[in-house]
């Protein structure tokens, strides 16, 4: 798949204080999630990327448009929704959505068409003729979805799209980003701090911290590297357990209480367990396949960042 | 596509040139303020003025309605056409203040209320043509009532008249659009740049208005204190009266300051209102 974003030593400063810091990488996912804590520089990296903040060094493309020659282009083929309330009161939904179509380069006449098949999508279609100043901020985020596709784009941006919705209205932005990225019409860059909504539609993750890059993980591949890691629940003498499983040559790590954490070596199955455990005489209460989480994987990527910088080629590329 | 096909779909079709679409907001402009009666009422009043004059300039040629409404013959209605076109100019250029205050406020503010401007620059849409687009809005509503009705009036009398008058008193007609223009720039760019920094929409308008009348007032008040002539330079209504009076060939009075003088205090009134409009229309603003 062709790079969606490639970030080339971009920097952005606002007067003394570098906001992104000499960022590299390449992202070519069809979903990708934006993930720091506050202040990281998520947004600005996506204003950067739309064009509104000048990098102070280095440059980013999107789709293989130069953010510094060729913004005109970058906003033709991006649709954005940003994170804070967006939206002009005293107009209905359809003719604003209409609005933002036109202003996109529609002509009117398919402006009003796609704008109701929009609204339509997101689920507004049967509030589509109330005023934007009466919806609730539930609404209002899907008006902000509505108005980020009217015009088709291949890249839709999404920051913080679940921001202060109920856990309905959640799992509906979320199903709606899922089927988006399931279309194969449109690639997304997701802007959250919710881990979880990241983790249900996102296949690729970057993680900042301090302007820096701190962890690129594909979420698939993570996947499946974390099928070997197991934890256990046990009762009895755990040392020679852990000894004969460390023979055996897997890693294993005893947590205190009875709980061992391990990570299978190639060769070895999870009846092997079984059979040291029987031959350790040790109660084996409970097996789980220990998925590392997001969660985890962004609480240590934070965790390093905060620590004295690290190379950013290697901090991007690693795993934790 | 129907509607009931509710799935994400990417647009193929053909978009407009990108020069044009400045104009997608003037046309929002004015279905929004022509929503109200009142203001429609209002810019159908402003029309009224431009008949009245029509039909003056018509009776002064008309022996017959001149000998009906028992005018003294020979003695022509209207003797003084550059008073006459210029009066209409000065009607009119008070009704655009009015259209001014009534419509301006109702452009950016409501953009800036809920802060939809990084919805507008996300797109293929700079500042300059949101800017453009909001200022033809209110300048060709004001256009409409001032130099088009004006340039009108003078085709009439050349008409009426015949087309050595027209050459005569071209002047008259370079006074119309340039004196015209030079008000509905000024009084275009004042209302934007408040509609920018003043929200609330009632105020903005007021503040349209006090500009004109509290730069009068207190101008006038520096020129009696201080017995000197740099008050008018807070009077921007004074400045564009001057500067029109030069456009129709009007001799300046020995306490007024130079045309040059006036020109570019108006210039320098753009400029600023330019600068507060280009510190208010961004995506983001930026906290260094």
């Amino acid at each position: 798949m062709s790079a969606l974003i490639e970030l080339q030593d971009l920097s952005v400063r606002f007067g003394n204080r570098t906001i992104l810091d000499h960022l590299n990488c390449t992202l070519s996912g069809r979903a990708i999630g934006l993930l720091g804590p506050n202040g990281a520089g998520k947004s600005t990296l996506i204003n950067s990327l739309l064009g509104f903040h000048k990098p102070a060094g280095g440059t980013a493309q999107v789709l293989g448009y130069d953010i510094r020659k060729q913004t005109k282009q970058i906003r033709t083929i991006v649709g954005y929704m940003p994170e804070n309330d967006s939206f002009i009161a005293n107009m209905t939904a359809v003719s604003f959505v209409r609005l933002m179509a036109e202003l996109s380069g529609l002509p009117s006449e398919a402006a009003l068409e796609r704008a109701h098949e929009a609204l339509f999508y997101v689920g507004l279609g049967e509030a589509r003729y109330r005023k934007l100043g009466t919806y609730s901020l539930g609404m209002k985020q899907l008006a902000k979805l509505a108005q980020a596709l009217v015009h088709g784009p291949k890249l839709v941006v999404l920051d913080e799209p679940t921001n202060g919705l109920d856990p309905p209205a959640r799992q509906r932005m979320i199903r709606l980003v899922q089927e988006m990225k399931d279309s194969g019409e449109v690639r997304i860059v997701l802007c959250s701090h919710l881990l979880h909504d990241v983790e249900q539609t996102c296949d690729e993750v970057l993680i900042l911290n301090q302007g820096r890059v701190v962890h690129y993980s594909n979420l698939d591949e993570e996947r499946k590297a974390n099928l070997r890691f197991v934890e256990l629940e046990t009762v009895g003498d755990q040392a020679p357990f852990a000894e004969a499983l460390i023979k055996m040559g897997c890693e294993c790590a005893l947590l205190g209480q009875g709980r061992v954490k391990m990570v299978l070596n190639n060769g070895v199955e999870i009846r092997d367990i079984y059979r040291v455990a029987g031959e350790r005489q040790v109660q084996l209460r409970r097996l789980n396949y220990r998925r590392d989480s997001l969660e985890d994987i962004f609480l240590k990527a934070v965790e390093q960042g905060s620590r004295p910088p690290v190379p950013v080629g290697s901090a991007a590329h690693g795993n934790l | 596509m129907a509607i009931y096909k509710r799935t994400y779909r990417a647009y193929a079709g053909a978009l407009t040139p990108e020069w044009s679409r400045f104009w997608v907001l003037t046309r929002y402009a004015w279905r929004y303020l022509f929503r109200s009666r009142v203001m429609t009422g209002f810019f159908i009043l402003c029309f009224f003025p431009a008949i009245v004059m029509a039909l003056g300039l018509y009776l002064n040629h008309s022996e017959s309605l001149l000998r009906l409404l028992r005018m003294p013959p020979g003695r022509p209605l209207i003797d003084d056409f550059p008073l006459y076109f210029r009066v209409f100019v000065q009607i009119q250029t008070g009704w655009a203040i009015l259209l001014t205050a009534f419509a301006a406020p109702t452009l950016i503010s409501p953009d800036l209320a809920n802060n939809a401007l990084p919805l507008y620059f996300c797109r293929p849409f700079s500042r300059a043509e949101y800017v453009l687009g909001k200022f033809c809005a209110i300048a060709w509503l004001m256009s409409l009532i001032t130099w088009i009705p004006g340039l009108i009036l003078f085709l009439i009398e050349v008409g009426l008249s015949g087309p050595a008058w027209g050459w005569t008193h071209l002047y008259l007609a370079r006074g119309i659009l340039f004196g015209s223009l030079a008000y509905i720039l000024v009084y275009s760019f004042i209302g934007l740049a408040l509609s920018a920094w003043v929200k609330w929409k009632p105020i903005a308008g007021a503040l349209v208005l006090g500009t004109f009348f509290l730069g009068a007032g207190f101008g006038a008040a520096i020129n009696a204190v201080l017995r000197t002539k740099n008050g008018y330079y807070i009077d921007t209504g004074h400045m564009l009266n001057l500067f029109m009076g030069t456009l129709f060939r009007v001799p300046a009075g020995d306490d007024e300051v130079s045309s040059v003088a006036a020109v570019m205090q108006l210039l320098a009134v753009c400029a600023l209102c330019l600068w507060l409009l280009s510190k208010k229309t961004r995506a983001f603003e930026v906290v260094r």
